[in-house]
């Protein structure tokens, strides 16, 4: 009981690959790597900022464990992480929704490549007139060559 | 004793600090040169006094005087001495007076080897240097002092966690934070070019090397970070797109643009409002890092132990520094001088482009890293902004940034001809395009991506080949000709090209160990094996170790390769007696520029014979992606000795005129 104790407190620290143990794995290689696939989608909500595919924690083995069977049971990807935000929210997906609450952040780094272009547009048409001469300024400097 | 030596020598720094801050600021309202002086001289006080306190607590350290809470907290006298050196910045307060001391540190180099800075731009510069710093030191004594003793000393200390007793952390936060807080001295430098109202070629030229400077460290230290990451984690992931290195990777991007950007301003006198900007931006980033790590706001693998109370006065400070920095830059900027034109295909452009995408970049990392924050506090809804999130956003932009990187070095400045450049960069593209080619044909499995991968990291390498190739007339001119000018390249030359190599590498070794990594776990008796990539790994035994604070088991594995035995590992688990704490020492076998990476696991009971959990991994090229980091380094380490921008060299050369 101790020691699981220790390691529960040690989830945070240490994370090695939990998801690769023989113990927890599934008989089917194919079935195997497709939830080690999802696993680094699903967030090991007690961990610090870890994915179930790393952590250590009992929480995490828990939640491999249902990911294996409904892969086992032959579920698709999104019934299962359906499954998932359905018990845990929205906090479990490593990747965020592309919902409304989250245009800011999928946009964001587009808007700003949009903003810089149209900043350097605005900046190149504004550029001085074309420095080549007019023709009365060539006259000009043809007239002042000839006098010198 | 030695320890209220200390702590009233970091007082001292504070009271010089201030008095740096009076001093030069009434130096420059009176243009009076003794006053500045004095400015300076405070400066260099400054650094003495975090610099007999940053000793002060290194020597409590050594001698584990555990009446100092911290030394207490954080040592223990069976470490080794280099970790309970290390242990002086392994905590919240100690980091905070290491940080100290390279902020008083900058002062005073800029203080000391500023003299070609014109004066009024110096005296303002070491005066916000001097607000910088009385702050922080403001900060760290009444906040977080590192050297408060304890009424009940402990008998021994609680120990440094043994994850961080490693060389390569040990020496991460010297090099991180002479990174981090380099940027305080563009900071001071473009807070004064504000107040000043100049922001000229001269003056991008005097920030160049300190930004170089700056990055070059930084770049060490996040490499440095994420090779500990690597290799003590225990499963060789090595970027992980935590808020912590999120928090060092935005300042580094901020400077690798300002990095770009004050060449335009130097070269052409353009984007000076631009590149102040950056060095605003920069600092700012390294600040709000140092909040974001200590403040516990972001729960993240590796921040210090949090304290919300310190939290909120870093954030106070880095409100009152930037918020007042930025307000500076919107009431000043708009008179800056705009600076020469350029047609829109032309250096410029590019280098804007390069700016563009690199600004994207960090808005990237930065809405990933406080998105979940911000949403959290408005509508309540937790979410995660992971891995996944960057890969998709991150990585397209940096994707654009090396399509267009290697014309820019061959566009003329002013209006390039884009022709000309298409026609020289064919062969790098073609060679480019077959290098993916190749990797996807032959490297199995099939992989696009990663092949794409593999195709852009050989597209910058072959595209600054390309650059030296123009730049020295190769197979056109005579060969004499060719070496008169290969010599005769400026090292600033040498170091763009070089940096640029050094990302191709990186990109290399990432993409390639990302895409054909291989896995393999089992629970092996002695005598069993496990296969993974082209090795088969024999566990032939495990004996029990001691070492200086910790006991271990070590594994002896045999790793051979089509039958031919190739390395013997030996990793280990250590379990720390200090605290309990277990931790995997991972063994690598250098495979070329790859590495088999082997892990010993816990020991499983599993009737009468014992087993043992045992990992590895193939991790192809991993060499390459610490590799290329290194190589960026240097090549600012060689930018940097080029003369043009070695100190005084300008002033010796403008006298005989």
């Amino acid at each position: 009981m101790r020691r699981r104790a220790v390691l529960a407190a040690l989830a945070g620290v240490l994370c090695i690959a939990a998801a690769s143990d023989p113990a927890e794995r599934l008989p089917n290689p194919k079935q195997e790597a497709h939830a080690r696939a999802l696993f680094k989608d699903i967030r090991c909500m007690v961990c610090q900022n870890e994915t179930i595919d790393d952590s250590e924690a009992p929480l995490a083995a828990d939640l491999r464990r249902i990911v294996r069977q409904q892969v086992q049971a032959g579920r698709t990807d999104d019934q299962i992480k359906k499954y998932l935000t359905d018990r845990y929210g929205q906090f479990v997906l490593m990747r965020p929704s592309f919902d409304a609450g989250n245009i800011a952040l999928w946009a964001g780094p587009f808007v700003v490549v949009a903003f810089g272009l149209l900043l350097l547009a605005g900046r190149l048409r504004n550029r001085e007139p074309d420095p080549d001469l007019s023709e009365a300024e060539a006259k000009r400097l043809e007239r002042l060559s000839r006098d010198a | 004793m030695i320890a209220e030596l200390g702590a009233f020598a970091l007082m001292l720094g504070l009271a010089c600090a201030l008095a740096q801050v009076g001093l030069s600021t009434a130096a420059r309202l009176r243009r009076s040169t003794v006053l500045a002086a004095a400015g300076e001289g405070a400066a260099l006080a400054s650094f003495f006094g975090v610099a007999i306190a940053f000793a002060v607590l290194i020597q409590a350290f050594v001698v584990s005087d555990f009446s100092v809470a911290n030394v207490a907290a954080n040592s223990h006298t069976e470490k080794p001495l280099l970790y309970k050196v290390a242990g002086a910045w392994g905590s919240h307060e100690g980091s905070m007076l290491l940080w100290d001391l390279a902020l008083t540190g900058y002062g005073a180099a800029m203080a000391l080897f500023g003299r070609n800075l014109p004066r009024n731009l110096k005296t303002i510069a070491v005066a916000t240097q001097g607000a910088l710093g009385s702050v922080f030191l403001a900060y760290t004594v009444f906040a977080s002092n590192p050297l408060a003793r304890l009424v009940h000393p402990p008998v021994e200390g609680a120990s440094l966690n043994p994850l961080l007793q490693d060389p390569a952390l040990a020496l991460h936060p010297p090099f991180l934070y002479s990174g981090y807080v380099g940027m305080s001295v563009i900071f001071s430098l473009s807070v004064a070019a504000l107040v000043e109202g100049r922001v000229d070629a001269a003056w991008a030229r005097w920030v160049r090397p300190w930004a170089l400077a700056a990055w070059s460290l930084l770049t060490i230290g996040i490499m440095m970070g994420s090779f500990w990451a690597y290799y003590e984690l225990g499963w060789g992931g090595w970027w992980f797109w935590d808020p912590v290195e999120n928090a060092s990777f935005m300042p580094w991007l901020v400077a690798a643009a300002l990095l770009h950007s004050a060449v335009v301003t130097e070269k052409r006198g353009a984007l000076a409002g631009w590149t102040v900007f950056l060095g605003l931006a920069a600092f700012s980033f390294s600040m709000l890092g140092a909040f974001l790590v200590r403040s516990g706001v972001l729960t993240s693998v590796h921040a210090f132990a949090v304290d919300p109370k310190r939290g909120v006065l870093l954030l106070f400070i880095l409100g009152a520094m930037a918020g007042g920095a930025f307000a500076l830059f919107a009431w000043r900027a708009p008179n800056l001088n705009q600076g020469g034109v350029f047609a829109p295909v032309s250096r410029e452009s590019a280098l804007v482009l390069n700016n563009i995408l690199l600004a994207a970049a960090t808005a990237t990392v930065l809405l990933g890293t406080l998105y979940p924050l911000i949403r959290q506090a408005l509508t309540g809804d937790a979410i995660s902004v992971g891995p996944p999130y960057f890969d998709l956003t991150f990585v397209p932009l940096m994707i654009a940034l090396i399509l267009i990187l290697p014309a820019g070095p061959l566009l003329a400045w002013k209006r390039g001809d884009a022709a000309g450049v298409a026609q020289r960069l064919w062969a790098a593209a073609a060679l480019a395009l077959v290098a993916g080619i190749l990797t996807y044909a032959l490297v199995s499995p099939r992989k696009a991506f990663a092949a794409l991968g593999l195709a852009l990291g050989a597209w910058l390498i072959t595209g600054a080949i390309v650059e030296i190739v123009e730049r020295t007339r190769a197979f056109r001119a005579p060969l004499a000709e060719t070496w008169r000018r290969l010599i005769g390249l400026p090292r600033g030359a040498w170091g763009m090209t070089l940096a640029h190599i050094g990302l191709g590498v990186f990109v290399l070794g990432a993409c390639f160990e990302t895409g054909w990594r291989a896995e393999a776990a089992e629970t092996l008796p002695i005598g069993g094996s496990l296969n993974v990539g082209a090795y088969h790994l024999v566990l032939q035994k495990i004996t029990r170790v001691e070492g200086p604070n910790y006991d271990a088991e070590r594994a002896q594995i045999l790793a051979s390769r089509d039958g031919k035995g190739v390395c013997r590992a030996f990793p280990e688990r250590r379990l720390y007696l200090a605290n309990g704490q277990t931790t995997s020492e991972v063994a690598i076998c250098d495979r070329g520029p790859s590495h088999l990476y082997i892990v010993l696991g816990e020991r499983r009971d599993q009737g009468a014979t014992p087993v043992w959990l045992v990992r590895a991994y193939w991790n192809p090229w991993a060499v390459l992606i610490f590799g290329g980091p290194a190589i960026m380094a240097l090549a600012g380490v060689i930018s940097l000795s080029d003369r043009r921008l070695r100190l005084g060299v300008a002033r010796r050369r403008e006298q005989p005129a």
